[in-house]
């Protein structure tokens, strides 16, 4: 079985907001319409969006640090906002595991989003129907796109490589070791949702230099000057020691 | 929540009209095994039936209001074997159903009694249909508040006071609304409805009570550490991604002062149980017409008060991605 997802680097993410862009930019072109976006350079702007990214300040002044945390459909492996669904339009694909809504057969009464712990899903104002991240469904199978292009808008446009895509039931998958290996985790796990999406945490990388470090092992005397030779073929410390 | 009030209608109206049904055939399962006398009118059971059946229709009416797209809320009766609101949408045209034929068969008389025992209980086709009608009445109040109680993370409303309180408050309304009509149709019933109304509210005073002390110490599962993954003690948002705001931050608060949301719960109380209860015993005790259907205007009034107040009440967690612009 395959489950498509997102794995956000939350240690690289910059909260340049270019997932948001590039996936407003996509879906809103896309067949099923476009996305309501009202007054969006006046006073009050609002519209659907599939993809948010808010900033977070964990710990107290002046120890704090900024999070930039996106946060979009994280495409659960049971999600809640798919059996409560009263006509089917709700639903989760068995091939892939989207979760994906048909606007054909919404009738726009919002209870999914209820069903929802995350607030992942926006009502269209102007369509009158739920709408959701599909993982850009009409761009990932698209076969006159180059393969490398058949991602989602967002995982394209991050200028960081924050976000990473692909199956996270293949264990050998570049997101399936992300996660293994760099502390992969979900959102509200006390919900059961399992979402399928998961994040990585910050990771401090520090460089520690010793003291020797700094000094050449084999310059003894301090002399900066060009290393004297010996004989072309003889050993030197250098093959021998490493820093 | 943010409380809409098509629901609150659909679901207060429903209730009255459920509420109205059970106490019609309250009145009849005792007339058939004569704990009352038999001699009620006809237009007790059918106009009556009528006067309810007009309340589920006026509910339902209300529900096509929460819609986006009503012309395709056919679709709803879809997925009933997963989706409780699906399963309401099968429930309602059941109970309206046999509240049609249930008071068709009283207004024209076309009643047959089945089997009478030797002490003179008669079980006539009319008591069946009402049977069926009752059963499809309490499955429909389960599918109305289990719409509520199943959201596991809507934690006020996860509960089995949810269902018990819609059953409990749906039915007194009924009663009362019975007990003035009784005074039309069948003064001899007046109080039996009467006592029924009065214990029913007070038996809903205790649920409902009990929800409110329930939610008053509720502990939150979810918080901005399990919402964004970090563990630390201070977590706090300071941009939720966007200014003008949107469905989400529109569609999940009530966006009223917190004194209005306090008072609305006083209000409330005070409008559906307590006055409602006085009104009742003075208008029983004098016969009195204006008394008892003052009774029920003040509790109709009180319960959309009280559904205001369940919405506003329930605290989404997704509240916790949208707390600052």
């Amino acid at each position: 079985m395959t489950q498509l997802a997102l794995v956000i680097d939350l240690n690289v993410c910059v909260g340049c907001h270019a997932c948001v862009t590039s996936c407003k930019e996509w879906n809103t072109s896309g067949p099923a319409g476009s996305m309501c976006d009202d007054n969006p350079y006046g006073k009050d702007p609002t519209g659907t969006f599939f993809n948010r990214v808010q900033t977070y300040e964990v710990g107290e002044f002046p120890l704090t640090e900024t999070v930039h945390f996106p946060k979009s459909c994280l495409h659960c492996e049971d999600p809640p906002c798919v059996p409560v669904c009263p006509t089917g339009a709700s639903y989760k694909r068995e091939s892939d595991g989207i979760v994906l809504v048909d606007y054909d057969k919404c009738i726009g009464c919002r209870y999914c989003s209820w069903a929802c712990p995350y607030g992942a899903r926006e009502i269209d104002e102007h369509q009158k129907v739920m709408k959701k991240c599909t993982l850009c469904v009409d761009r990932i199978y698209d076969e006159e796109l180059p393969e490398e292009e058949r991602k989602p808008a967002c995982v394209l446009a991050c200028p960081t490589s924050a976000r990473l895509f692909g199956d996270v039931h293949d264990s050998e998958s570049e997101i399936s070791v992300a996660i293994r290996e760099e502390g992969g985790y979900q959102l509200m796990p006390e919900w059961g949702t399992k979402p399928s999406n998961h994040y990585l945490p910050r990771r401090k990388i520090r460089k520690h230099i010793h003291k020797d470090e700094l000094e050449r092992a084999d310059n003894p005397l301090n002399k900066e000057q060009r290393k004297p030779h010996g004989p072309i073929d003889a050993p030197t410390l250098d093959d021998s020691t490493s820093w | 929540m943010n409380p809409a009030f098509s629901v609150i209608f659909l679901t207060t109206l429903i209730g009255v009209g459920q509420g109205l049904f059970l106490a019609l055939f309250t009145g009849q399962s005792y007339s058939a095994v004569k704990l009352l006398p038999a001699a009620t009118s006809v237009e007790f059971y059918s106009i009556g039936g009528l006067i309810a059946l007009l309340f589920l229709v006026g509910g339902l009416i209300a529900s096509f209001f929460h819609l986006g797209h009503p012309e395709r809320a056919w679709r709803a009766a879809a997925m009933w074997r997963t989706s409780w609101l699906s399963r309401e949408v099968l429930a309602l045209p059941a109970v309206m159903g046999l509240l049609f034929i249930y008071a068709l068969m009283h207004y024209m008389e076309w009643d047959i009694v089945l089997f009478t025992s030797e002490a003179g209980a008669e079980l006539s086709v009319s008591l069946i249909v009402g049977i069926l009608g009752m059963l499809a009445t309490f499955a429909l109040f389960l599918c109305t508040g289990m719409i509520y109680a199943c959201i596991k993370f809507l934690q006020e409303w996860h509960t089995p006071l949810t269902v018990i309180n819609y059953t409990l408050l749906g039915t007194a309304s009924g009663f009362v609304l019975a007990t003035a009509f009784a005074t039309y149709t069948a003064p001899g019933l007046l109080k039996f409805f009467g006592i029924w109304s009065i214990i029913i509210t007070l038996t809903a005073l205790i649920t409902r009570v009990a929800s409110l002390l329930r939610n008053r110490n509720i502990k939150y599962k979810s918080s901005a550490q399990t919402a964004i993954g970090v563990r630390h003690t201070k977590v706090k948002q300071i941009a939720m991604g966007m200014m003008g705001g949107s469905v989400n931050t529109r569609d999940f608060n009530h966006h009223m002062s917190a004194l209005f949301f306090k008072s609305i719960k006083w209000v409330f109380l005070v409008l559906v149980f307590v006055v409602p209860s006085i009104l009742i015993w003075a208008g029983i005790e004098e016969a009195n017409r204006t008394l008892l259907f003052s009774a029920f205007i003040v509790q109709y009034i009180g319960l959309i008060a009280e559904r205001w107040f369940f919405f506003a009440q329930a605290n989404h967690p997704q509240n916790i991605y949208y707390q600052t612009v």
